[in-house]
């Protein structure tokens, strides 16, 4: 699935965000729009007439829901088209035919391949060896990745949807999985061009997250991880940002619960609006709700801040994510300088 | 915020009577399920805390709780044995003991308690045991089963608990949940399994030949791609885990008939958002399917008002009216503050009443939107107490 030799592309002047990268992988808890933000991102960088590739691997087909086309096939295929005639492919891997696919190119398979399939062996491979999935999963990212320029196939860039935060370091880490299963061999070398390209400037690893304490603290630990084991960290994605509306004389008043009822009362009349004590007292506590959530968010923004990333900052769509919130979130994540750098 | 007043009249689904489902002694055993990021494991450890102080004897098994979570309820650190939550009010005779599913601590376990110590020593030199052990495709979900298998059994022999409160691992899919333990099981105790192991046995008949010849592909495969002795690893492991476990197959059927006893209900945990309460669908048809109780539906994290007559375009033309008036500057912020409520709340009640068409029988139980997260042992309580207001 991966040349024999990886070549790490030497890093263009282009002072974009993330000069050299083709690779984005994006993560995040669960419930933070990863899947999402992945999709927006593959439209940006498609923006200005370029290819991009938007890649799944947990078989959820999230990518066809959002795009609102048919369950994907195991095969490239175009699901939007982005500013500039930009063009936005995606690809739900699978991993057993990545597997099969795999076996065939390094080893004519021919009629055993049948009977792999016949008998649930590619099953029993995978399961006594878990790791060898993320093994052929990133490997066929990697393939399309290093697609020739020659054949027409070549992407400006890959988005992967990755698996959540909790679990991504172990999905990328694959020469991990295989150490102690194949000391040499050909999974082996497959593992470590994988591990090649992932550490190379070529990739970079998006966290999703929103301005709550949990995601916050699991991007924290993530990024951590990510470190750890020497994967380049990119930019991290704030999900799900509310207009601020209060001002900030209003949020210290509302913090320290004193906001003004007559007034209030009275604006409300002024407005023509029902100024009940109950109606008065219901504003009130939402004003509170939302300062304090003011302040919740200040806090996880200087915590986020601390780990020296880019940070983009995504609106919460009040109509909920649809093709056009997609090319909004899209818009965004351009205009806050996520781009192709180079060419 | 405390009241929901967001129901639309005639459409309001059955409430999900909480105190009622925690104090029944006929349930044993409740199992929190839904999509990542919904609040599950949080849940689960409210609901244990509430029925502890109701006088249940209860254990949680969490899997993966966030550190503030093990935290809140006063433990520094969540390990695979249960331990007492401290400063629970134990008034009415009940009892609160949390512990985190450690998977490969779970794994070594068994095959500790079922292999002599020499077969399990050889076990866990085996790469292969490694590397399925500490993954966590499938592994996670069987090794929960197991050890809610294993506090089951606790719990009869030993009456400690009366009732075991379970987390579900953040599967890619709820469904993993119920079908990672029988995959397990299942492979472990198959047909490749067993040719794998003796191919030598299958002569004779022409389909068998196939199939043999199918193996020996495989095993030259696999020979070449990782190199030999991988055959002898394979080999081995499978022989030594299969004479430790005598049968996959048939524990994970037993767990599958524990999940489906009436003892056994399922809540399944759930946002106002479309992918988890997609997800919440799913899951609700597969228990019908698998004939398992579904007690209800927990719907986490819900924005309610106390203003609900100010709709969106009330109070957005309201504010538009206060707009060229700086005196009233403050209440026209205030209003668009309502109007983004109201909004939110437009939303959530839309996919929720989406969820109550397709599934108008399953009580609901909401916990309101909480600004902050839970710190201690008085968020446990105010989320359960929520859940058990509906």
């Amino acid at each position: 699935m991966v040349p024999d030799e990886v070549r790490v592309e030497d890093v263009p002047s282009d002072p974009g965000d993330w000069p050299g990268a083709r690779l984005h992988v994006v993560t995040g808890k669960g419930g933070t729009g990863k899947t999402t933000l992945a999709a927006a991102a593959a439209i940006a960088l498609a923006s200005g007439g370029r290819r991009t590739l938007l890649i799944e691997v947990e078989g959820r087909q999230g990518i066809a829901q959002l795009f609102g086309c048919p369950p994907l096939p195991y095969a490239e295929r175009r699901v939007a088209v982005a500013r500039g005639g930009g063009e936005v492919h995606a690809l739900a891997v699978d991993v057993e035919d990545a597997l099969l696919e795999y076996l065939q190119t390094v080893y004519h398979l021919g009629w055993a391949r049948w009977a792999l399939g016949r008998l649930g062996v590619l099953d029993f491979v995978t399961t006594i060896a878990p790791g060898l999935r993320d093994v052929f999963l990133t490997g066929r990212i990697c393939q399309a990745l290093q697609a020739s320029q020659s054949d027409g196939a070549r992407y400006d860039a890959v988005v992967v949807d990755a698996p959540p935060s909790g679990r991504v370091a172990r999905f990328l880490n694959v020469n991990q999985q295989v150490v102690g299963l194949a000391r040499v061999g050909p999974v082996r070398d497959q593992a470590e061009s994988i591990m090649a390209v992932l550490r190379s400037g070529q990739t970079t690893v998006h966290v999703v997250t929103l301005l709550e304490e949990m995601p916050t603290q699991e991007t924290v630990d993530v990024v951590a991880e990510l470190r750890g084991i020497g994967l380049p960290v990119g930019g991290v994605l704030i999900n799900m940002v509310g207009k601020p509306v209060l001002s900030a004389g209003d949020l210290i008043q509302a913090q320290s619960r004193q906001l003004p009822r007559a007034e209030i009362a009275t604006g409300l009349a002024a407005a023509g609006l029902p100024t009940s004590a109950a109606v008065v007292d219901a504003l009130i506590g939402e004003a509170v709700d939302a300062a304090d959530r003011v302040a919740l968010e200040a806090a996880e923004r200087g915590a986020l801040a601390s780990l020296g990333r880019p940070t983009y900052e995504l609106p919460w769509l009040a109509e909920g994510i649809d093709l056009g919130g997609l090319f909004e979130l899209a818009a965004v994540l351009t205009d806050q300088g996520l781009e192709v750098s180079g060419s | 915020m405390t009241s929901t007043s967001t129901e639309t009249p005639g459409t309001a689904a059955p409430r999900l009577d909480m105190d009622a489902l925690l104090a029944n002694r006929g349930t044993g055993i409740i199992v929190c399920c839904g999509s990542g990021g919904v609040g599950k494991t949080t849940a689960a450890a409210a609901l244990a805390l509430r029925a502890a102080e109701q006088g249940r004897r209860v254990c949680v098994l969490t899997i993966d709780p966030a550190r503030r979570l093990a935290q809140s309820m006063g433990l520094e650190h969540l390990d695979n044995v249960p331990r007492v939550v401290p400063d629970v009010d134990l008034a009415a005779g009940g009892l609160l003991e949390a512990m985190m599913l450690d998977m490969k601590r779970t794994f070594d376990e068994t095959v500790e308690t079922h292999a002599a110590p020499d077969q399990a020593r050889a076990i866990f030199a085996n790469p292969f045991y490694q590397s399925m052990s500490s993954s966590f495709t499938g592994t996670q979900e069987y090794m929960a089963m197991e050890k809610l298998g294993q506090l089951r059994a606790q719990a009869d022999v030993d009456g400690r608990w009366d009732l075991i409160i379970v987390d579900t691992p953040p599967s890619r899919s709820a469904l993993d949940f119920l079908d990672a333990p029988q995959r397990l099981g299942s492979f472990l105790d198959g047909r490749t399994i067993k040719l794998f192991l003796a191919p030598a046995r299958l002569g004779g008949r022409t389909y068998l030949r196939v199939f043999n010849a199918g193996v020996w592909a495989m095993s030259g495969i696999m020979n070449r791609v990782f190199g030999a002795q991988i055959l002898t690893n394979v080999q081995s492991l499978i022989v030594a885990l299969d004479t430790i476990f005598g049968g996959f197959r048939e524990r994970a059927e037993l767990t599958y008939a524990y999940l489906q006893a009436p003892g056994t209900q399922f809540l399944v945990v759930a946002t106002p958002e479309p992918d988890a309460l997609r997800e919440a669908a799913y899951f609700a048809q597969r228990l019908e399917q698998d004939r398992m109780t579904l007690a209800g539906l927990v719907l986490n994290r819900v924005h309610t008002t106390d203003a609900p007559n100010l709709t969106v375009e009330r109070s957005l033309m309201g504010a538009q009216k206060l707009a060229d008036l700086p005196e009233h500057g403050l209440t026209e912020r205030i209003l668009r503050v309502h109007a983004q409520r109201m909004q939110r709340i437009g939303q959530e009640t839309h996919l929720t009443q989406h969820f109550k068409a397709g599934f108008p029988h399953v009580p609901i139980a909401r916990a309101a939107a909480q600004a902050t997260d839970v710190h201690d042992l008085n968020g446990l309580r105010a989320l359960g107490t929520s859940l058990a207001a509906g």
